[in-house]
């Protein structure tokens, strides 16, 4: 399990640095899928076996198409991806922010349960998701909530 | 490995994100962070659900919804460069200035 979440971390760190420092915008974008695999595999070292699934379906298969495809055709691969002139301060105010966060995780007893995880976790959250005294009500607001979405952006990006 | 662990490796993506989203001027590579940003917090969740609350698995719910919600979001935020695009042909975010006075 050690040896499982040392190699996933240090890649998916790579990988996210990628995506910032890469010149290539399609380049970006690769080490962007390839850092979305890697937190799938984090899921299934936490034990989260079905949302590691859906990592996989939703942001490797279908968010990334969608970002391929907006590269695709704004021609942006020619122009890189340049830096505004924020580049500094964004660069301090992102580490001031690391430090500040660590030293918060490091330093607050959390409440640690020495409960084994559930597994597998499909039909517990299904159970939460649509049963009794769940969260069925936000199920349906985030149905419409894709509904809408995609008529906006239909709306948004169809031919005048 | 413990909570703080993954509690770390998750801040770590979060400020990569962050820098990204604050440094990059292609509107592209800032959505891109953003997504990254939102995973970063969805490892966090399912930490915490895996070692505070392991039996409600209240954390994976909240996962995902913030991947239902990321996905409206992504859908969105591109048909929006796409429109900015056909008006402008340009997506530089600095050059992006419709709204100013």
């Amino acid at each position: 399990m050690a040896i499982s979440f040392w190699m996933l971390a240090v890649v998916a760190v790579i990988a996210a640095l990628g995506v910032v420092l890469l010149r290539n915008v399609f380049r970006a974008a690769l080490s962007l899928i390839l850092c979305f695999l890697v937190v799938a595999g984090l899921y299934i070292t936490l034990s989260a076996d079905f949302l590691a699934a859906v990592q996989i379906l939703v942001y490797v298969g279908a968010i990334s198409v969608l970002i391929i495809l907006a590269i695709m055709m704004t021609r942006e691969v020619q122009r890189g991806s340049p830096n505004s002139r924020f580049q500094i301060p964004a660069f301090i105010v992102a580490l001031l922010f690391l430090e500040v966060l660590v030293l918060t995780l490091i330093n607050t007893p959390w409440q640690i349960s020495s409960v084994p995880p559930t597994a597998p976790t499909t039909s517990a959250l299904a159970n939460s998701l649509f049963g009794e005294g769940g969260y069925l009500l936000p199920v349906e607001i985030a149905a419409v909530l894709l509904l809408s979405a995609i008529l906006g952006a239909i709306v948004l990006a169809r031919e005048k | 490995m413990g909570l703080q662990h993954y509690l770390i490796l998750s801040a770590i993506l979060f400020s990569i994100g962050l820098y990204g989203v604050l440094a990059k001027r292609n509107a592209v590579i800032v959505l891109m962070c953003i997504e990254l940003m939102l995973n970063a917090v969805n490892i966090t969740l399912v930490a915490f659900s895996r070692y505070v609350v392991p039996a409600l698995l209240t954390g994976q719910v909240f996962a995902i919804f913030v991947i239902v919600v990321a996905a409206a979001e992504v859908a969105v935020g591109l048909a929006i460069i796409f429109a900015i695009y056909r008006g402008l042909e340009d997506i530089d975010v600095s050059k992006i200035d419709l709204l100013k006075w």
